[in-house]
């Protein structure tokens, strides 16, 4: 199965599998890496807020208006900020590596 | 003054307007209380237009719509709305409570029914070391009284419609600078230009970046250091308005003395009845083994509620199950 690298809050890297056609605030809301997504994954909040690793930003799907606009209820924001509910997984998505932002 | 009902239910979300439907088919009144200044909770805060596709028989349906037809639902049971305030406290009477809001509405009840969702909706607050030393002093979140800022230096944050539309109406009086991370604003295209006019102007400046500290000086204004990808400044201030948009927090309900699971209200599956007698939790709000945050079993959780509720408010008599589509008397209270 596909993998991701996912970096929490404290730090710590751990990598879990993942099934394609999930989004990835899905996962990370699964497997409890305190990813509030308190809209439930409609892009109508800012609670799912992750740092993709430079190496993959060109490999994901370019943001829409919607998610650029959300990210400005955010903070912390940086140049690789992406809202988690908006990634769709796939296969060729193995080896992502992310980072949880701050609260 | 104390107004009586039978039930106070706190949220108006869809689970909270339903409970309204069922519990008014046992000819219990109900009192409905909310944070916003709109019904329909997250459904019409968060995504109004955003469409929905498992409501039961709506193959798709907006958080608007299922607002607007709950509403149109629930009106021959005349439910009574307090909308724009947070309920505080709740006392224990010899018959029921007694539900007071930050605003001073007094309810009282049989029994309160908390439909809160994930609780209430409160301004997300940036994450500036020591902000809350400089709230309601230099720093606020809302505009009560706009005449408190007339003549005075302004720093507003965010892109959405109240940073632009507070930018835009200020700035007739005080000295309005605008920050926000990017050149692009969320809020609708009409503020942008009057924003963008007023900028040409001169009337009001736009800083691009984050906030990243909070400081005060000896004459009791505020610096604060920002910064983008190209630069670090800072600008003094005399308030700092940040608007970024809402967040929602389980607020004064977990002070109640419900017995709680990681911030949800524990219920039991029969009655959704919480460890407190009289109190009742439905909807995202509640938790019990196997529950699903769905709307539709918000519904289900009201119509079980509503059989318990019952026996408070009428414990001498008997609640005879009946159907909307068969029974008379039922369709005499909806009016159809």
């Amino acid at each position: 199965m596909p993998k991701l690298i996912i970096k929490d809050r404290s730090g710590k890297k751990s990598e879990i599998e993942f099934n394609s056609n999930f989004t990835l605030m899905e996962i990370l809301r699964d497997n409890d890496y305190g990813i509030e997504a308190s809209c439930g994954g409609c892009c109508a909040c800012a609670t799912c807020h992750v740092y993709v690793d430079e190496k993959w930003t060109n490999k994901l799907k370019n943001m829409d208006d919607d998610e650029e606009s959300m990210l400005d209820q955010a903070f912390d924001i940086k140049n690789n900020s992406r809202l988690s509910c908006q990634i769709d997984l796939s296969e060729e998505l193995d080896g992502l590596e992310i980072e949880i932002a701050p609260e | 003054m104390i107004e009586k009902t039978d039930v106070a239910i706190i949220g108006a979300g869809p689970v909270g307007l339903f409970a309204v439907f069922e519990l008014g088919l046992l000819n219990i009144k109900c009192h409905l209380i909310d944070n916003l200044d709109k019904v329909g909770g997250q459904c019409a805060e968060l995504y109004p237009e955003k469409p929905i596709y498992d409501i039961p028989s709506r193959p798709i349906v907006t958080g608007q719509e299922l607002t607007d037809e709950l509403i149109k639902q629930i009106n021959p049971f005349k439910p009574q709305f307090h909308l724009n305030q947070q309920v505080d406290k709740i006392t224990k009477t010899e018959t029921g409570w007694i539900v007071e809001t930050n605003i001073g509405t007094k309810v009282e009840a049989k029994c309160i029914v908390v439909a809160a969702g994930a609780g209430s909706f409160v301004p997300r607050k940036p994450p500036i070391e020591n902000i809350e030393n400089f709230e309601n002093k230099n720093v606020f979140y809302a505009v009560r009284d706009k005449s408190m800022f007339s003549g005075k230096n302004l720093l507003i944050a965010g892109g959405g419609d109240s940073a632009l539309d507070w930018t835009n109406e200020l700035s007739k009086d005080s000295n309005v600078s605008l920050i926000h991370r990017r050149k692009d604003f969320r809020a609708a295209p009409d503020s942008v230009s009057k924003m963008q006019e007023l900028e040409t102007k001169g009337k009001i400046k736009f800083l691009k970046g984050q906030i990243k500290t909070i400081s005060n000086t000896e004459d009791s204004k505020i610096i604060l250091q920002y910064e983008n990808d190209e630069e670090k400044s800072q600008i003094e201030v005399d308030y700092l308005l940040p608007f970024f948009g809402l967040k929602m927090e389980l607020g004064p309900i977990a002070d109640w003395g419900l017995n709680l699971h990681e911030n949800l209200i524990k219920v039991d599956t029969e009655k959704f009845e919480t460890s407190t007698p009289s109190i009742f939790a439905i909807g995202d709000i509640n938790w019990y083994p196997g529950k699903l945050k769905l709307i539709l079993s918000g519904f289900h959780e009201s119509a079980l509620m509503a059989q318990e509720v019952f026996k408070y408010c009428f414990p001498d008599k008997k609640n005879i199950f009946r159907y909307t589509t068969s029974s008379k008397e039922l369709q005499k209270k909806l009016g159809v």
